[in-house]
């Protein structure tokens, strides 16, 4: 990995924070761009979360990861802790992990 | 520091630290994966004080292991950060005072402090709200960061299910998001695309297409409009 590749994400990242916090703060962002913006979490979060658990590199794989995913799942549904969830999440892998 | 004296800022102090151990184990598995993709210690540290925005950090650092361009990781990761602007949108009444603590607030404006702020009603709440877990998470993300980088290659992952921290963290963090049709509509777009794309894409692309995912966002949602967190 590159410092200029650190460097750059870094500079990039921040000047995305200060463009709705300090520049375009308090003025009004068209209705239905707004409506888009707040949904790139849903999309890339979900996009983020197929890809971590179901592929490795270009290949499709269904392992133990499954189990971690299942876990949170379910426990967000019933509305458990984040750190519940997370810890939880991460131990049912790892228990398939150590008895498969 | 006043705001940790704040009233009502203990109940803040302990939601953070809660968030907090997550956070410290979440940077762990950034600081494994960032060592394993090839990053220095320094680098996956100076990177968590700098980009702080821990999808964009994750996502950049397993395209690259995974045998991603720079192009595509750099791309995904930045897409991830842009929702951030969104999020400052909402988060600039708090961003009020002199100019350092503006920039320094700034660099904290991040999921899981947008939804504790937005949690609230109150204007003096969300101040201390924000004020108090923003340290607290910005100090274990970058603990975890660190152990997690100096643990580097001494511990395998996958081991201890450090892998899914990240993909289980944001199914926790995604259910807000759920809670209007066109976050499910989108959300669907984004999972479906991404693994379909998976074997046909360079790594990281099928993430950027997933992004179209937000024009759902186009037509107004029929249900009640969600919170931005």
């Amino acid at each position: 990995m590159s410092w200029p590749l650190v460097l750059s994400l870094g500079a990039v990242a921040y000047s995305l924070k200060a463009l709705g916090a300090l520049v375009l703060g308090g003025r009004r962002v068209p209705a239905a761009l707004q409506r888009c913006l707040l949904l790139i979490p849903a999309a890339l979060l979900a996009a983020l979360i197929t890809k971590d658990v179901f592929t490795t590199g270009r290949e499709l794989t269904v392992d133990a990861r499954l189990a971690g995913l299942v876990t949170a799942a379910l426990l967000s549904w019933r509305r458990a802790p984040f750190a519940v969830t997370v810890l939880f999440g991460v131990g049912a892998t790892a228990l398939l992990r150590a008895v498969a | 520091m006043h705001h940790f004296r704040a009233p009502g800022a203990r109940r803040f102090v302990s939601a953070s630290l809660v968030i907090g151990v997550a956070f410290v184990v979440f940077g762990m598995s950034f600081g494994v994966l960032a060592v394993g993709a090839g990053a220095t210690v320094a680098q996956a540290c100076v990177m968590s004080l700098f980009v702080f925005t821990g999808a964009s950090q994750l996502s950049l650092v397993s395209v690259i292991g995974a045998g991603g361009s720079v192009a595509s990781a750099f791309g995904g990761a930045v897409l991830l950060a842009a929702r951030n602007a969104v999020y400052g949108l909402a988060m600039s009444p708090l961003l009020r005072g002199p100019l350092v603590s503006r920039l320094v607030g700034t660099q904290w404006v991040i999921d899981e402090t947008t939804a504790l702020v937005t949690a609230e009603h109150d204007p003096d709440d969300r101040r201390t709200a924000f004020w108090v877990s923003a340290p607290i998470l910005y100090s274990a993300w970058n603990l975890g960061t660190f152990l997690g980088a100096l643990a580097g290659s001494a511990i395998d992952p996958a081991t201890f299910g450090l892998d899914v921290a990240a993909p289980v963290m944001f199914t926790a963090m995604i259910v807000p998001h759920l809670r209007t049709r066109n976050g499910r509509r989108a959300a669907a777009f984004g999972a479906a695309s991404s693994v379909a794309l998976a074997p046909f894409l360079p790594v990281g692309l099928p993430i950027l297409v997933a992004a179209f995912g937000m024009l759902f966002g186009l037509a107004p949602d029929t249900e009640r409009e969600g919170e931005p967190a």
